[in-house]
């Protein structure tokens, strides 16, 4: 290596000569004149780590020549809340409530893996319920639908343009009612769980589904007919922020981004799970690999989404009222929900049986609330499509009933990493076009 | 690495492990509460947990074709680059010595009939009780091609943790590597620019380890106080 110069994204150099200029706020054309004035050679620019148009606290380094990029260095970290960490200290079923705050716009898709990696690690994994299995497709596609309407919305609001932001939360609003009503709670909902789903539909749900339906659709053909023919959103996404195959094969880049580059790799499709090889869906592409084919990909699967979920709420309808959790009473969970006149609660049917009829199920309750079950010793790898690319679990049992190890790959934290290549080179606004393509969110990145 | 007379009754028996080699101690629990001295009877409950162990041949599905034209490829290499192979619920472990890492995930990627073009990442794990091997790196490789995914694992000792970056076969690796050094100490000898990435610059310590504590301060509730997660009582 020759000698090390001061550089942006390189180690820190110490450089007494070094003219430094400290700048809170201010007309940037007003800073670059003082800085050419002063013969200042480089100027290095720190986007965050609060911005608002960051998804998440990020925080960029950015050396610019004028309007130019040259160096790009993306600064994570400032989410991290050991999620991993607490999880080796509470029982595989807690750790449900840890993952699922990850990354907060698509918390059922984490649940999803966490639950198929623990099913896999007991071997049980051919147990589950259909019911349950349906409940989890409808869950992880309506969650898709409401991870990609936000990507596109802030994505546009980012750029200024807030009526597509707005369009798109009231889209993503209506799959929150229906989430609501059938988890409990709109985001974070610990409802998949190991062996299952915490509880079923209610009596009205599939009138509700059938309802949320054309609802979701208009709203995504509004969001379509407000962005496709924009010519203010094409000069800004068109050709800006290009990563071709190579360069998202070298990075390990999954997701929508990679199927922009005319790959059409989609777990759901190469690695069937819960049964995703019997729903009827395309995987859309294009070859643009630019940041506007990724608008109007993650709009293409959401309507494939729906397809599915409406193929879900059929089979609901057929499969009528069923267990949705594993037969085996030492794993699944005890306790029963059931919608009272103040909202969902613990279901009085069973607090009479444990409380008042039976020793017995009172102890299995207590025990299995407080203990937990036992988790063979060994180690899983389960991986499924999550919104914003491949989403990994790896999990390493003691035997016990808490995670030795669990490990999150966060598709946005592999893909943050493309940042730089997606950047240099082009203009400091285009960085903003960047980060909103990515679509990472730093809850997971950082976990 | 531990020998054979580890293995003890009341191991937890996973699927498929009958009448293995026992070869990575996970844990080893003591008494069946987190409290010392409980009343239970069990207090003086020892269990040493052990991963499944190395798998006999054939290995079932594409294994056996995978690690044979890997061993083909290492050449007289092979039998010290791949420690043992386990096959265990459907997934394929290759341990591999940390000297023949960077070469075996280049014939992984490279080979058209192995085509393992991305790694997932490298996730670390803490086996204190493991003597010799106490931090593992797993890394889990993916072959879109082939659509197959199998498990490398390296095992180092706490005291000599450096393992070969693979940053030069993969450079998604990068930031994962950075994070297993953040959180577990494993130094990534070659990797660009191993810096910390999610703990501050000037942390001390590497919090995933086993032996950090989670932290946490004891709170009040209603005149009684409840211990810190990872100071209560708990079952083991």
């Amino acid at each position: 290596m020759s000698t090390q110069t001061a550089h942006a994204t390189g180690a820190f150099v110490e450089d007494p000569d070094a003219p430094e200029y400290t700048v809170y706020g201010g007309d940037w054309t007003e800073v670059v004149d003082e800085a050419k004035r002063l013969g200042q050679q480089r100027i290095v620019v720190n986007m965050g780590p609060q911005h608002p148009s960051t998804h998440g606290v990020l925080r960029v380094m950015l050396e610019i020549e004028g309007e130019t990029v040259t160096e790009t260095r993306a600064g994570i970290g400032y989410l991290h809340t050991g999620i991993e960490k607490n999880m080796e200290y509470r029982t595989w079923t807690q750790g449900v409530t840890f993952c699922t705050r990850m990354d907060y716009v698509a918390s059922m898709s984490q649940e999803l893996v966490y639950c198929l990696g623990i099913e896999k690690l007991l071997g049980i994994t051919d147990d589950i319920p259909e019911r349950a299995s349906v409940l989890r497709v409808l869950m992880a596609e309506l969650t898709r639908i409401g991870s990609h309407l936000v990507a596109v919305g802030t994505g546009g609001n980012e750029l200024g343009a807030t009526t597509i932001m707005t369009t798109a939360f009231v889209g993503r609003e209506e799959t929150f009612r229906v989430i609501e009503a059938i988890t409990g709670l709109r985001t974070n909902n610990n409802y998949i769980r190991p062996g299952g789903v915490s509880q079923g539909l209610p009596e009205d749900g599939i009138a509700q589904l059938r309802a949320m339906i054309p609802k979701v659709r208009a709203k995504l053909d509004e969001l379509v007919a407000l962005q496709l023919k924009n010519p203010i959103l094409q000069l800004r996404l068109k050709n800006v922020a290009e990563l071709n195959l190579s360069a998202c094969m070298a990075l390990g880049i999954t997701g929508p981004m990679l199927r922009a580059t005319g790959l059409p790799y989609d777990l759901r499709k190469s690695e069937p799970y819960c049964g995703y090889e019997t729903y009827d869906f395309q995987i859309p592409t294009s070859t643009d690999q630019d940041a506007w084919s990724r608008m109007v990909l993650r709009m293409e699967e959401c309507y494939e989404s729906l397809k599915i979920v409406e193929q879900c709420t059929d089979r609901l309808e057929q499969l009528g009222d069923g267990p949705v959790m594993v037969a085996d009473k030492k794993i699944a969970w005890p306790a029963q929900l059931a919608l009272g006149p103040d909202g969902q609660g613990n279901s009085l049917d069973h607090i009479r049986h444990i409380m008042g009829e039976s020793m017995e199920a009172l102890i299995h309750h207590f025990k299995l609330v407080t203990e937990g079950f036992d988790v063979p010793a060994g180690q899983v790898y389960q991986a499924i499509e999550g919104p914003k690319g491949l989403l990994g679990v790896h999990l390493v049992s003691d035997g016990g009933t808490k995670p030795w190890r669990a490990h999150f790959r966060d598709p946005g934290f592999n893909n943050l990493q493309a940042l730089g290549i997606m950047c240099e080179g082009g203009q400091v606004a285009d960085v903003v076009v960047a980060i909103a393509s990515i679509d990472m969110v730093l809850g997971g990145v950082d976990r | 690495m531990t020998d054979g007379s580890d293995i003890q009754a009341g191991v937890p028996a996973a699927p498929s492990s009958e009448g293995r080699q026992p070869l990575t101690l996970i844990n080893v629990r003591e008494g069946a509460f987190g409290a010392r001295g409980d009343t239970s009877g069990y207090d003086g409950l020892v269990d040493r947990v052990h991963m499944p162990g190395a798998s006999e041949r054939p290995y079932g599905e594409w294994f056996d074709g995978v690690v044979d034209i890997l061993t083909e490829l290492l050449g007289d290499a092979a039998d010290d680059a791949i420690e043992y192979v386990v096959v265990d619920r459907g997934e394929l472990t290759l341990y591999i010595a940390r000297e023949h890492l960077v070469a075996v995930c280049q014939h992984l990627r490279d080979d058209q009939d192995l085509r393992f073009e991305m790694c997932l990442g490298v996730s670390g794990v803490h086996y204190p009780a493991d003597t010799g091997r106490e931090l593992h790196a797993v890394y889990p490789l993916q072959s879109i091609t082939h659509n197959r995914r199998l498990r490398l694992e390296v095992a180092v000792a706490d005291g000599d943790a450096r393992i070969p970056s693979v940053t030069s076969v993969y450079p998604m690796n990068n930031w994962h590597e950075r994070e297993t050094w953040d959180f577990f100490g494993i130094v990534f000898d070659g990797h660009p620019s191993l810096a910390r990435i999610e703990m501050p610059d000037d942390w001390v310590g590497h919090p995933q380890r086993k032996d950090y504590p989670l932290g946490g301060i004891p709170v009040e509730y209603k005149g009684a106080e409840i211990p810190s997660p990872d100071e209560r009582r708990q079952y083991r």
